[in-house]
């Protein structure tokens, strides 16, 4: 018999951890970029309170400083929604994409896109600057919506059913995407795949004061989840004879999934792998229980997705890569070490 | 004055049962079913698989709706009952848990107790996992514990969601020790049977008659969804009933221990005829 016992990370050590990491990644997401400004600088810039009227200043605190904040939020909103419905689902594989809210906002931008010229053109005069990011929502989280009633029967939400529905209308939103793509030109094209790999490069302040509200909310609401949750994972039943209301519990996981992914995903676009890959790690280290994992998750799921900006504006500089490419590229490998290493040790 | 004579107060039933009837998927599972369970027993659920006492438990655990007014619990119909006030009273085991997540045994424990001071609660986990024996598992992960293991784990989450708190309690629990082996099969009924005291009633299902008959003071025998047979074990443990219910041929014997025990005998009226048996029996 093996007498392996499992040591968690203790919290101030874990927190104190990944929050140092929020940290330095956003001093370095401050100075970083094509127009390079040094820490010293920034630190003296703030201590005048901003008051110069500088190219710097322009960069930092119109430029970097929301896009900063909007990384951080996208980041943590990701995660701790992939906590969410991984908790949910009872799956560490399940991704905030699962309940169509992705692909409904895909879609749904996408239209805007291709046909913002054309059969939507009322739409886009009508919502200006803002016809992408609010299709997007609402695209995203009707599709979930849509998901939900289909699971919905007899006054039951089987979350079996909201899974497989979930399944089915991502294939159907991302057959309606595929089919756009046929009608799009060149510069729709452009703008199409720059939008389904994401990027925060055009972040501004205006798009913070729109998707934060929703996302701070699913950041805030979130921990209220965390005890039941906790049962969940031993199946609804005993979620129920422990004594929570799980038809609430699984409509406020899904709400605050559906409303704060589909506010990021509206203004930064499709950014895979934080809602997955956070999540499964963070679980290694703080261990299962939502009350420790979802703090953990907003606070490494920020660091972590300020930490690709920053690659993503540096590597091929003055250009950039889209974020959801740099996620893509870091996560993908670094998932399949820690699949090794768990089947090798 | 011999303390057994002293008049007990009458104390009101745990639970009550009034002629439920359970329909899953159009199918009626258990039909016209009423008892009664008392404080201080520990009745057993027997019956063939199939014969509805998973969905029994699961119905009087709140998972599966039945007619209003039809269950009471310590005299007030069981949908009164504020879900998170009846959690504090009755707890359920499920013939089934899986989970896959990394968690230790201590952590699942400690699901049962939510709203505690970290000190009470570590210290009602530390006297369940001495009295269940999986002390030595508090900080394993439980998805690598085997199954006897697991499922001791999952009976002491149970047991903390009611430990040390104010009666009534009612245990609902579904085969909790049919990955057992037998040392633990006795500890673990030994345990229940402690119990068992006033304003404290186990439901058990089982399979196994003779730890039935050994701990339970009441039996009752599930077939096709209806009580067949309800009674000592000495009432209930009669090889007539038991092999028109489970088609098993068997000889009983009265142990000096006090209790009847079922041996299975070898099949010399062929097996076959059991089913014949069966569908000729009235089920009303
Ligand atoms: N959801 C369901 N839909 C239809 N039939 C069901 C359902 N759940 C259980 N049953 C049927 O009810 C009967 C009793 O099942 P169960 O209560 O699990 O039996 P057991 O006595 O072995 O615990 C079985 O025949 C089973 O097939
Ligand atoms: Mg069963």
């Amino acid at each position: 018999m093996h007498t392996d016992s499992v040591t968690r990370l203790s919290p101030p050590v874990g927190y104190g951890g990944l929050a140092i990491a929020l940290v330095v990644a956003s001093i370095l997401s401050l100075s970083s970029g094509a127009y390079p400004v040094a820490v010293g600088q920034i630190i003296d810039m703030a201590l005048r309170g901003f008051s110069d009227d500088t190219t710097a200043r322009f960069v930092v605190l119109d430029v970097r400083v929301p896009r900063l904040l909007l990384g951080a939020l996208t980041g943590a909103v990701l995660a701790v929604s992939g906590a969410l419905l991984q908790g949910l689902f009872r799956n560490p594989l399940a991704d905030p994409g699962l309940i169509g809210v992705s692909s409904g906002a895909a879609l749904a931008a996408v239209a805007v896109i291709v046909l913002g010229g054309s059969g939507l053109a009322g739409w886009s005069q009508f919502a200006g600057q803002w016809a992408l990011p609010l299709a997007a929502f609402a695209g995203g989280t009707m599709t979930t919506l849509i998901a939900w009633k289909i699971a919905h029967q007899q006054g039951q939400t089987s979350v079996a059913l909201l899974l497989l529905a979930g399944i089915a209308i991502n294939a159907i939103a991302g057959a309606g995407t595929g089919l756009l793509t046929y009608y799009a030109d060149d510069s729709a094209l452009r703008s199409l795949t720059f939008w389904s790999m994401g990027s925060l490069a055009h972040a501004r302040w205006a798009d913070l004061w729109v998707a934060g509200p929703w996302m701070v909310a699913t950041l805030l609401i979130a921990p209220l989840l965390a005890r039941p949750l906790d049962a969940f994972l031993m199946g609804e039943p005993v979620a129920g004879h422990l004594g929570y209301s799980t038809n609430w519990v699984k409509r406020g996981a899904v709400l605050l999934a559906a409303l704060g992914v589909g506010a990021a995903v509206a203004v930064t676009g499709l950014i895979g792998f934080v809602g997955l890959v956070v999540p499964h790690l963070l679980r290694q280290l703080f261990g299962a229980g939502h009350r420790l994992l979802l703090p953990a998750c907003a606070l490494g799921g920020s660091a972590l997705l300020v930490l690709a900006d920053c690659l993503a504006r540096v590597v091929v500089a003055p250009a950039e890569l889209p974020i959801g490419l740099v996620m893509a590229l870091l996560g993908g490998p670094f998932f399949l070490f820690l699949l090794m290493r768990h089947r090798f040790a | 004055m011999p303390d057994n004579l002293t008049p007990l107060q009458p104390q009101p039933a745990i639970l009550e049962t009034h002629s439920i009837a359970i329909c899953l998927g159009g199918h009626p599972i258990v039909e016209d079913l009423s008892f009664t369970l008392r404080p201080g027993e520990l009745v057993a659920l027997l019956g063939p698989n199939g014969a509805g006492k998973s969905t029994l438990i699961r119905a009087l655990a709140g998972e599966i709706d039945v007619p209003p007014d039809r269950v009471r619990f310590a005299g007030r119909a069981m949908r009164d009952w504020r879900r998170a006030d009846i959690a504090r009273h009755r707890a359920v085991m499920p013939q089934k848990v899986d989970l896959q997540f990394p968690m230790t045994t201590r952590e699942v424990i400690a699901l049962g107790r939510p709203r505690e001071s970290a000190e009470n609660r570590q210290r009602i986990i530390g006297e369940l996992m001495a009295r269940l024996d999986i002390a030595r598992f508090a900080d394993r992960l439980v998805p690598t514990l085997s199954g006897g293991e697991q499922q001791r784990v999952q009976l002491a989450r149970v047991l903390a969601q009611i430990w040390e708190r104010p009666a009534p309690h009612l245990l609902l629990l579904d085969e909790c020790s049919s990955a057992l082996d037998p040392a633990h099969q006795q500890l673990i009924f030994r345990e229940l049977k402690q119990l068992a005291a006033p304003g404290v009633a186990l439901l058990v299902a089982v399979h196994d008659l003779n730890l039935a008959s050994q701990f339970a003071d009441r039996l009752m025998l599930l077939q096709s969804g209806r009580v067949v047979a309800e009674g000592t074990p000495g009432e209930v443990l009669v090889p007539d009933t038991l092999r028109d219910v489970y088609g098993l041929t068997c000889r009983v014997e009265a142990l000096p221990e006090g209790y009847p025990m079922v041996i299975p005998t070898p099949e010399s009226e062929s097996r076959a005829n059991a089913p014949g048996r069966l569908r000729s029996m009235p089920t009303g």
